[in-house]
């Protein structure tokens, strides 16, 4: 056993990890914010000599300015829409192969989960490439594509630099996000609740409405949280894979550090883009506290 | 009235035979029980009735009705679990409405019927606790209501009470007969524990490696085991090796442990062959221990002894005596009668008698 000295030491190192690699970030992004932008990049001098008198060099325009950009708002909604529609199809996607996986034999299991981790073993760079390939103008899947819109008499399409293979890549990347935290809370259910909601009058059907579903909501939960935050702040996607009309916001954030060199909007932007995860992880706390039974559901 | 049929039903696992070829008929209102050591198929057999493993091969019928193929939920009978399988989402009210919410009652009768049963096993102040936040013994209650509150058929109960202390158990026994007896719904229980077995049953069904030994009254298979393992298994028994002398048409004599000879009444004395070796089974209770020979020989079997050794039970002892020949024989005597019954410490000699009749001849020719 420790003693509370000995505990108190051992935390003393992961705040320290805190402080420096996250708190110290933070406070140095929200100062920014207040900034000025500097002539070419970076933020203008704290504190400028105008005439013999100093003058300090803070100000509110750049929050103005993002609260009332169209094109900032645009795409903030953009990726909102991104990040929820791949949620709900990792959701759907990975709710069926998580349940498969958790219900299969020991021997199968343990393969079957490698086979969801093994893209991890590539860069993430490479999967997306992978995907340009597959999607691209010359790919037999755009050919059948467009050959079947061809024959409704629509014009031929480009799979490619698009909305759709934003998502698409968003959902693939994030797909095993979902899958391992639904595998872990699935392979915990006890088999002899579904028996007994069977004994008692349930169909397959409603047994899982009434049972496995409610009881793996703390899964869900933690699967959707993994899979929305990254997706809403990524960036690497929709510049590789999507067009103009397909941008999100972590693109303006990374244009503003590193191409327009605004770091003062950059800044906002961040802040804005933080304080919405998290809002909605609040949001997604205060829904699974709800869940009262469930907290000792799955142990 | 036979309520359960289960005929000829046979189930393998992987080669391994666990029901083989067990046939019962269970009657309405009866508390029938399947009594048998761990690993006989009992909850297999169980199982198969409830439709959550299907036979190989047979039949059951529930009140006339063919269920073999029917999906469970089909199937107007509940199961209590042996870990109880409560919802743990859901309220004590919610789990035991879940029946009724399955069989589409409207709201208000649900309500009246759930409250109606949380009476019954007086749990009606914890209705709105999750089942995290009950005791073992309130689970157990939940379970049972949730099971009789749209009144089934048919009650299977897996070991329900293994998971309770000693003395709730013995609570729960009462209890369970007492709901028997009101709802009068049919209960099938399955138990390893014999004295449990033996206090609740109105009938029981004795298993061993998936075929059933005895089946009869808890007094019967106590009192009259038909074979060496049912005698075994339930409760304390001598067994000693007996030949058989002589047989009349209702009589057969035997000479008991190479050395003790009598003559016991028994209707299937005529099928013994002379000379066959078989079991004579008699219960530690039913022999008396003296430290004088001052028993009546007329009727009872007399023989010197010496002590072997002895358990202290407190309201009786168990005696360990030597008959010579490698054969030990257990004495049940009490500790507080007024016949003059003293402690005996080891080696001290002893004489113990026994009436013959109070044991029983186990053919073992058929095994
Ligand atoms: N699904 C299954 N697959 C393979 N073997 C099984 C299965 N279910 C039961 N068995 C085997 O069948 C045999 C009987 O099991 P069962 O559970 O019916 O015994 P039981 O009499 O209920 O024992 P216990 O008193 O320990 O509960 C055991 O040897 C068990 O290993
Ligand atoms: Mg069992």
């Amino acid at each position: 056993m420790l003693r509370l000295n000995e505990k108190r030491a051992l935390s003393f190192i992961p705040s320290l990890y805190l402080v420096c690699l996250f708190l110290i970030p933070t406070l140095i992004m929200i100062f920014i914010a207040f900034r000025e932008p500097g002539d070419y990049g970076g933020v203008a001098p704290l504190i400028s000599h105008v005439d013999n008198s100093a003058q300090i060099n803070l100000t509110l325009d750049s929050f103005k300015f993002a609260f009332t950009s169209s094109f900032i708002g645009q795409l903030f909604l953009r990726s909102m829409a991104f990040s929820i529609i791949t949620t709900v199809f990792c959701l759907v996607l990975g709710y069926p192969l998580a349940m498969m996986i958790a219900k299969s034999g020991k021997k199968y299991r343990d393969i079957l989960l490698l086979m969801v981790i093994i893209p991890f073993w590539s860069s993430f760079l490479v999967r997306v490439y992978a995907w340009m390939i597959i999607l691209g103008p010359n790919s037999g899947v755009n050919y059948l594509i467009n050959k079947i819109v061809g024959t409704f008499g629509y014009p031929s399409v480009n799979l490619l630099y698009s909305s759709f293979a934003v998502v698409i890549c968003l959902i693939y990347i994030n797909l095993p996000f979902m899958i391992l935290p639904l595998y872990a809370n699935l392979q915990k259910h006890d088999d002899t609740l579904i028996e007994a909601s069977r004994d008692l009058g349930a169909t397959r059907l409603q047994s899982f409405l009434k049972v496995t579903l409610p009881l793996s909501l703390p899964g869900v939960l933690a699967g959707s949280a993994l899979v929305f935050i990254p997706s809403i702040g990524m960036f690497v996607v929709p510049e590789l894979v999507g067009n103009n009309c397909s941008l999100m916001i972590g693109n303006l954030i990374k244009q503003q550090f590193l191409q327009n060199e605004n770091w003062p909007i950059g800044s906002v932007t961040s802040i804005i883009m933080t304080l919405v995860v998290l809002g909605i992880s609040l949001i997604v706390g205060i829904f699974a506290s709800r869940l009262k039974g469930l907290k000792y559901a799955n142990k | 009235m036979a309520i359960l049929e289960i005929k000829n039903v046979t189930k393998q696992f992987g080669g391994n035979l666990v029901v083989d070829n067990i046939s019962i008929d269970i009657k309405k209102g009866e508390f029938f029980t399947l009594l048998g050591p761990s690993g006989c198929g009992k909850t297999t057999l169980l199982r198969m009735i409830a439709g959550l493993v299907s036979p190989d091969s047979g039949q059951i019928l529930l009140d006339g009705v063919d269920i073999t193929n029917l999906p469970p939920e089909k199937r107007p009978l509940h199961t209590i679990f042996q870990s109880y399988a409560l919802f743990p989402h859901m309220t004590v009210a919610d789990n035991i409405a879940f029946p009724l919410k399955m069989a589409k009652w409207d709201k208000s009768r649900i309500d009246a019927q759930v409250n109606e049963l949380l009476e019954d096993v007086q749990l009606s102040q914890f209705k709105d606790r999750y089942p995290h936040e009950i005791s073992g013994g309130q689970k157990q209650r939940v379970a049972i209501a949730r099971s009789l509150v749209d009144r089934p058929k048919l009650l299977l109960l897996d070991e329900p009470l293994s998971a309770l202390d000693a003395r709730l158990r013995e609570h729960m026994h009462m209890e369970l007969v007492k709901l028997q007896e009101e709802t009068g719904v049919t209960f099938v229980y399955v138990t390893h524990d014999q004295h449990e077995a033996l206090a609740l049953s109105s009938r029981i069904a004795v298993l061993n490696h998936g075929t059933i030994e005895q089946l009869d009254k808890p007094d019967i298979i106590y009192s009259k085991p038909k074979t060496h393992f049912v005698a075994d298994f339930l409760g304390k028994c001598n067994l000693l090796k007996a030949e058989v002398l002589a047989t009349t048409t209702d009589t057969v004599t035997l000479r008991v442990a190479s050395g003790i000879e009598f003559s016991i009444k028994d209707p299937a004395s005529s099928s013994y062959q002379i000379g066959q070796i078989g079991w004579y089974s008699l219960r530690p209770e039913k022999l008396k221990l003296s430290a004088e020979n001052t028993f009546d020989a007329t009727n009872l079997s007399v023989i010197k002894s010496k002590v072997n050794g002895y358990y202290y039970y407190g309201n009786d002892t168990l005696y360990e005596l030597d008959l010579g020949n490698n054969t030990k024989l257990q004495v049940m005597a009490p500790n507080h009668t007024s016949d003059g019954v003293k402690f005996f410490v080891d080696n001290s000699e002893i004489y113990v008698a026994f009436d013959p009749e109070a044991g029983n001849f186990l053919d073992t020719s058929s095994c």
